[in-house]
C-alpha cells in the first residue's frame, strides 16, 4: 500500500525461483520437530516489538470489534455468541489451537471460519459472514486470541488422515507457472532470502494476523492466496476444500508450537 | 519508469470487495521539494547536527510500517525546551512525514510512531528549540519488499 | 466500532513524566495508489492529533500520508494535576475521533 518507485529488478523473484527450480534439491524432508521456528523469529526486533505490545499491536482494533460482535445479538434467534458460550476468555480457550477440527455433521474437517459460520447459520439463524470481511476477521481474531500461548493440537486419527494427506500433497506438489511446491521454499530453503526477505518455515502460528504488507488483519487463506499468486498459480477460492486441507496439514505440521494470535508479520 | 507493481487483470475471486491497488506512476519527491519542505520549517536559520537521536532499524522488514522514534536532548524547562520536531523522507512521494509540537510540559522530547518509506533512503529529523536554534540528525534505512503479494509483479 | 486506543498510567506522582501511547484506526490512504482499473484512490488521512490536559494543549502532531495505517503516536507529558486528558484526531472527509482518560495525580 505504500507508494513505491522502482529501484529493484522487476524479475528478481522470477530469477530466484528459476534458480530454485534448476537446483535439484534433495526431495523435501519435513523440518525436524526441534528445528521448527515461528515466523516471529525471522522478523526484525522492531516488528517483533509491534506484536509483543498488546496496547499498540495494530491488530487490537479487530480484537475490540470481535469482542463487540461476540456480545451482539443477531439472526432470527436474536442470540449473541455470548448467550450460548458465555465469556469467550473461558469457553474459547484452546478452540483455535485445535482447528481445523472434525465436523461430525459434515464428515470432514472445518476451519475456525467455517465453524463460526456454521454456528451463525445453524444456531443463530443469521447470514454467514463473508470470507475476509471485517466482521469475520474480527470474530475469528477475537476467538483465536483466547488460545494465545497454547500449543497447537491437531488430532491425528484415521478419519482425519485422508484430509491431512491431501493437504500434504498440496504442500509438496509443484504448481503454477514457476512450477514450485510450497515445500521447496518452506521445507528446503527456509532461512534463506527471497527478494530481500527471509523465507520463514510457514507455520500458521498467529492467524488471523496483521500483515504489514496489507496494513490490516487477514486470514491464513488470504496469505496462502498471496503465496499462490507469487508462484503464478491460480489461487484457490476462499473456503475451498483444498485450503481447509492445506490449513489442516500446516497446523498439524506446526503441532506443539504456540499460537500467537494476533501476530504481526511483514 | 515502470513501477514495481503492475495492475492485476481481474482473475479469480476477489472476496470481500478487496481492491487491488498499485502505485504505478507514483511520483518521488525531488531533492528540490525536500529542500523546500525543510526551508518552510527552518527559514534561513542555520541547522546544526547533533542533539537529535533518530531510532530506526537500518534494515526494514516492510516499508509500509516502519517503527521510528525521535528524541532530542533537552532539559524541557520553560526557558529551554524543544518546540517542534519535524521528520522528512527524501525518496517518498512527499518529503514531509510528521511534525510534532511540544513545550516544557512534555517532560521529555520524544515521539514514537510508525511511518511509510517508499524505498531505501535517508530519513531526516529536524528539531526546533525554544531559543530559535535548529538541530538535525539523519538515518540511512534499507527497505526490503515482500516477495509474495496479491498482485502479479 | 473501536476507533482509538489510549494507554497511560492512571495514578501518578505529581511532577512525574508519563508516557502516553495512542493508536487510532485509520487506513491512511495516501492518494498515490490506483485501483486495478487505473483510477486514483483519493487521499484520506488523519491530518491532526491534539492532546489536551485539563483543557490545555500539551502535544500536537501534524500527520502526512507517510504515517503508516492505524497511526501510532507515543509521547510524554508531565503529571501536573488530576483531571481529564483528551485526545482528538481529525482528518479528511470530516474524520473526527475523541478519546478521554481520567488521571489521578497524588
Amino acid at each position: 500500500m505504500s507508494a513505491r518507485g522502482g529501484g529493484r529488478p522487476r524479475h528478481v523473484l522470477a530469477a530466484a525461483c528459476v534458480f530454485l527450480v534448476l537446483v535439484q534439491a534433495a526431495p523435501g524432508a519435513e523440518i525436524p520437530l526441534e528445528a521448527r521456528r515461528s515466523g516471529y523469529e525471522f522478523m526484525s526486533r522492531a516488528t517483533r516489538a509491534m506484536q509483543d505490545d498488546d496496547a499498540t499491536n495494530p491488530g487490537v482494533f479487530w480484537l475490540l470489534d470481535g469482542e463487540a460482535l461476540w456480545n451482539r445479538k443477531t439472526g432470527a434467534t436474536g442470540r449473541a455468541c455470548a448467550d450460548c458460550h458465555g465469556d469467550a476468555r473461558a469457553s474459547m480457550k484452546g478452540v483455535a489451537a485445535r482447528h481445523p477440527a472434525w465436523d461430525a455433521a459434515r464428515r470432514r474437517p472445518v476451519d475456525l471460519e467455517q465453524r463460526i459460520n456454521a454456528c451463525r447459520t445453524e444456531r443463530q439463524k443469521a447470514a454467514p459472514l463473508e470470507y475476509e470481511s471485517r466482521d469475520l476477521l474480527a470474530l475469528t481474531a477475537y476467538i483465536a486470541r483466547q488460545s494465545r500461548g497454547m500449543p497447537i493440537t491437531i488430532a491425528f486419527n484415521e478419519r482425519m488422515k485422508p484430509f491431512l494427506n491431501a493437504g500434504r500433497a498440496t504442500f509438496t506438489r509443484r504448481q503454477g507457472q514457476l512450477n514450485l511446491a510450497c515445500s521447496q521454499c518452506h521445507d528446503d530453503h527456509w532461512g534463506r532470502k527471497l527478494a530481500g526477505n527471509a523465507i520463514p518455515q510457514a507455520h500458521p502460528t498467529g492467524y488471523p494476523l496483521y500483515r504489514l504488507e496489507w496494513q490490516g488483519i487477514g486470514s491464513l487463506q488470504r496469505r496462502l492466496r498471496n503465496c499462490m499468486i507469487g508462484i503464478r498459480a491460480e489461487p484457490y477460492s476462499y473456503g475451498a476444500q483444498e485450503f481447509v486441507e492445506l490449513e489442516l496439514y500446516l497446523m498439524w505440521r506446526a503441532r506443539g508450537m504456540k499460537l500467537e494470535t494476533p501476530a504481526v508479520r511483514p | 519508469m515502470t513501477s514495481r507493481r503492475d495492475f492485476l487483470v481481474t482473475a479469480g475471486n476477489l472476496a470481500g470487495g478487496l481492491v487491488l491497488a498499485s502505485a504505478a506512476g507514483a511520483a518521488r519527491a525531488t531533492p528540490a521539494a525536500m529542500q523546500e519542505a525543510i526551508r518552510k520549517v527552518v527559514g534561513s536559520a542555520q541547522i546544526r547536527r547533533g542533539r537529535v537521536k533518530l531510532e530506526v532499524a537500518p534494515l526494514i522488514d516492510n516499508g509500509n510500517v516502519v517503527p521510528l522514534a525521535v528524541a532530542v536532548e533537552s532539559p524541557m524547562t520553560p526557558a529551554d525546551h524543544v518546540k517542534a520536531i519535524h521528520v522528512f523522507a527524501e525518496k517518498n512521494p512527499l518529503p514531509n512525514v510528521l511534525s510534532i509540537y511540544l513545550g516544557a510540559r512534555a517532560g521529555r522530547a520524544r515521539v514514537v510512531t510508525r511511518i511509510r518509506l517508499a524505498d531505501t533512503q535517508t530519513v531526516t529529523a529536524i528539531a526546533e528549540l525554544s531559543d530559535g536554534s535548529f538541530w538535525t540528525e539523519t538515518a540511512d534505512v534499507v527497505v526490503t519488499l515482500s516477495a509474495c503479494l496479491e498482485e502479479v509483479v | 466500532m473501536a476507533r482509538a486506543v489510549v494507554k497511560l498510567p492512571s495514578t501518578i506522582r505529581r511532577g512525574e513524566v508519563i508516557e502516553i501511547r495512542t493508536l487510532v484506526q485509520h487506513t491512511m490512504e495516501t492518494g498515490f495508489r490506483r485501483t486495478q482499473f487505473g483510477e486514483v484512490i483519493p487521499r484520506n488521512i488523519v491530518r491532526s492529533f491534539v492532546c489536551a490536559y485539563n483543557g490545555e494543549e500539551v502535544f500536537r502532531a501534524e500527520l502526512h500520508p507517510a504515517i503508516a495505517a492505524n497511526p501510532l503516536l507515543t509521547f510524554t507529558t508531565m503529571a501536573i494535576d488530576s483531571g481529564t486528558i483528551t485526545f482528538t484526531w481529525t482528518g479528511d472527509n470530516g474524520f473526527s475521533v475523541t478519546e478521554s482518560a481520567t488521571i489521578v495525580v497524588v
